[in-house]
């Protein structure tokens, strides 16, 4: 018998304190607020999955959490692929590197407000740069203020332009671990470029690839700042993602128990998708 | 299969090379015969693998041409001339099952399913790997990808070489023997010429019929392991191969004859008439402890089971002798005895007395 070390515990001891007191407790007290009701002066009465029903049979609610998925779907179909086609052209050796490593590092060290806000003044129609282009030199009518079709299209480009590089850096850092013998091995036997991919490059990507693959959905999934600082939700309700709705539900509403309830439910979405992901993309590695 | 051919090749990895010391290559002509086993022999970094890579097309020479068979291939890249290569640590396709593993070079060729299977199933039969054949080649043992890696070459009947890049690096000592004998014996069984890149004497001189020994970008001798061991062509071969390697000797030349310490040495033949700097060379398996001889001094001696290395010192120099049965102790005076026909003179490194010929 293997005799167990139980000092391991001593380690992670500090960390799960430090995630209990800023995830754990907090979450607590969102379940605590999901099941009661409240008409004020800190009264509370009892109101058992009312919320959860009421949240779960909500339009509202369905159509937030649609606008949510075709977004976070859009955002990753663009990302890893066009993640995947930048990293595989960057150069692997000499000169470029480090520029091409900085410039695509770039747009991830800005944060996440002030992305909105410069987009915000880019795509303004009169005085922005693209607002100004678009319509004035081009002559395509664009108002992201008014167009819900416009406004998609910004949210998703500045996510893009915002994210993609996480993507190509993940994927590169990939590329870069195969060892040439591999290429010079492949050259001999005659593969072709799609089949050096597919054999050699892509294996070797897929565990950073999943890891990209997570953190964009979740990210995206709990996206928050940019849409808010960029289109406010709007035109009308048209770009309010889940995050966005659940704000205005909790901080504008004050609605705390219904709130509570769909933090829940959103938390429970992203979990789920988040294991999926993970158990569909790694269930080759077992055996 | 087919001949190789180097012709006047050099190669620089310098963009601009002014002298010698600039090309990793520096002017190769050989001949590699079809069929041969051939072990390419020498230190690191002696620019062995340069000149692999120069056959196998994966880099192109700086000056020169490789042909095959007589047609030049030097323009044509490494899928065109039609070569395989194994390479030091062994290089798989993890995400695919052995059989595809082995039958990819097959597949790309574009040969039909039919053939595929059958080339595929009889090479797993030659490396003993038929048992394998579903299971996916990333779970096997470093030997066993290695044999695959092999495979991948050996599957294509029309191959015109296969070389090997110190292939056995990743292997484990007991595994090594058995995979050396294994492709000893696919030599025999197919007889694709093979190039065996490595700086392991032993494991060039159980592989090849022929070694090629380089040294700093020069083919310093090439010949059988037997050639090797008993007529060194330079001192660098004589060192290099032998445990101990070769004793060489300071030396001096008069009125055709060779001293070493004042003393004369007889030598295998007549010394070739030329000047510059002298050496003699003798393997520690021809030095005997005599009556009369050099005098020397004991130093060390190492024991290793059915002989001991003694290692003595005449003045300065040091010399090794192979001795079985009774042993000096250390700091006894001793008389050292060359065996003439096996003590020969060098000119500058290279050989410089005659062969006697046989009576």
């Amino acid at each position: 018998m293997r005799k167990v070390n139980q000092k391991g515990w001593l380690f992670v001891l500090p960390v799960l304190l430090l995630v209990a007191f800023n995830a754990l407790v907090p979450m607590m007290t969102v379940v605590n607020y999901s099941v009661q009701e409240t008409f004020g002066n800190n009264q509370f009465f009892w109101h058992g999955l009312g919320w959860f029903e009421q949240i779960l049979r909500s339009e509202r609610f369905h159509a937030a959490l649609g606008r949510q998925f075709l977004f976070t779907a859009m955002i990753l179909a663009i990302e890893v692929l066009l993640g995947v086609i930048i990293a595989l052209s960057m150069p692997r050796k000499g000169f470029w590197v480090p520029f091409c490593l900085v410039t695509m590092a770039l747009p991830m060290l800005i944060p996440w407000n002030v992305v909105g806000a410069m987009w915000n003044i880019f795509t303004l129609p009169d005085i922005g740069l693209l607002g100004y282009v678009m319509n004035h030199t081009l002559g395509i009518p664009y108002n992201m203020t008014q167009d819900p079709l416009a406004a998609w299209i910004t949210v998703i480009v500045m996510d893009v332009w915002h994210w993609t590089s996480l993507v190509v850096l993940l994927c590169y850092a990939g590329l870069v671990s195969i060892p040439d013998a591999y290429y010079q091995a492949a050259k001999i036997d005659g593969a072709s470029n799609w089949s050096v991919f597919r054999f050699i490059q892509l294996p070797k990507m897929k565990q950073v690839l999943t890891i990209a693959v997570l953190l964009r959905f979740m990210d995206s999934f709990n996206i928050y700042t940019e849409p808010f600082v960029l289109t406010g939700g709007g035109p009308g309700n048209s770009t309010t993602l889940l995050s966005i709705d659940l704000v205005k539900i909790a901080l504008g509403q004050f609605d705390l128990g219904p709130a509570a309830a769909m933090s829940l439910i959103y938390f429970a979405i992203t979990l789920f998708v988040s294991w999926l992901f993970y158990t569909l993309m790694t269930r080759h590695d077992v055996k | 299969m087919a001949k190789i051919t180097l012709d006047k090749l050099r190669h620089s990895y310098m963009p601009d090379p002014k002298g010698p010391q600039d090309y990793a290559i520096k002017e190769i002509n050989l001949d590699w015969q079809d069929g041969g086993a051939y072990a390419l022999l020498g230190p690191s970094g002696c620019g062995k693998s340069t000149l692999l890579n120069i056959i196998s097309g994966l880099l192109q020479p700086s000056e020169g041409r490789i042909l095959f068979d007589g047609n030049d291939v030097s323009a044509l890249p490494p899928d065109r001339r039609n070569i395989a290569q194994v390479f030091q640590f062994p290089v798989i396709y993890d995400t695919m099952t052995v059989y595809d593993n082995l039958a990819f070079p097959l597949r790309n060729r574009g040969v039909d399913e039919a053939k595929v299977t059958a080339r595929v199933t009889e090479i797993a039969e030659m490396l003993e790997v038929t048992e394998m054949l579903r299971v996916r080649a990333a779970n096997l043992s470093p030997d066993n990808k290695q044999k695959i890696s092999m495979g991948r070459g050996l599957v294509r009947d029309d191959v015109n070489v296969i070389m090997f890049d110190e292939p056995l690096t990743v292997i484990d000592p007991h595994l090594k023997w058995k995979l050396r004998s294994k492709l000893k014996e696919l030599h025999q069984k197919v007889g694709v010429t093979m190039i065996y890149v490595t700086h392991d004497q032993t494991e060039a001189l159980t592989f090849a019929d022929q070694v090629v020994v380089m040294q700093d970008g020069e083919v310093v001798q090439i010949g059988t392991p037997v050639d090797l061991f008993e007529r060194p062509a330079h001192t660098f071969v004589g060192h290099f191969i032998g445990s101990p390697g070769m004793n060489v000797l300071p030396a001096e030349v008069k009125d055709g004859a060779a001293f070493f310490s004042g003393q004369r040495i007889a030598l295998e033949g007549a010394i070739i008439p030329g000047a510059g700097l002298h050496q003699i060379g003798v393997r520690p398996e021809f030095v005997s402890l005599a009556a009369t001889g050099v005098p020397a001094t004991v130093r060390k001696i190492m024991d290793l089971g059915r002989h001991a290395v003694v290692e003595a010192l005449a003045g300065e120099t040091r010399i090794n002798a192979i001795v079985e049965g009774t042993l000096p102790g250390p700091g006894e005076a001793v008389h050292l005895s060359f065996r003439p026909d096996q003590t020969r003179l060098y000119r500058d490194g290279w050989i410089a007395s005659e062969k006697e010929r046989a009576a």
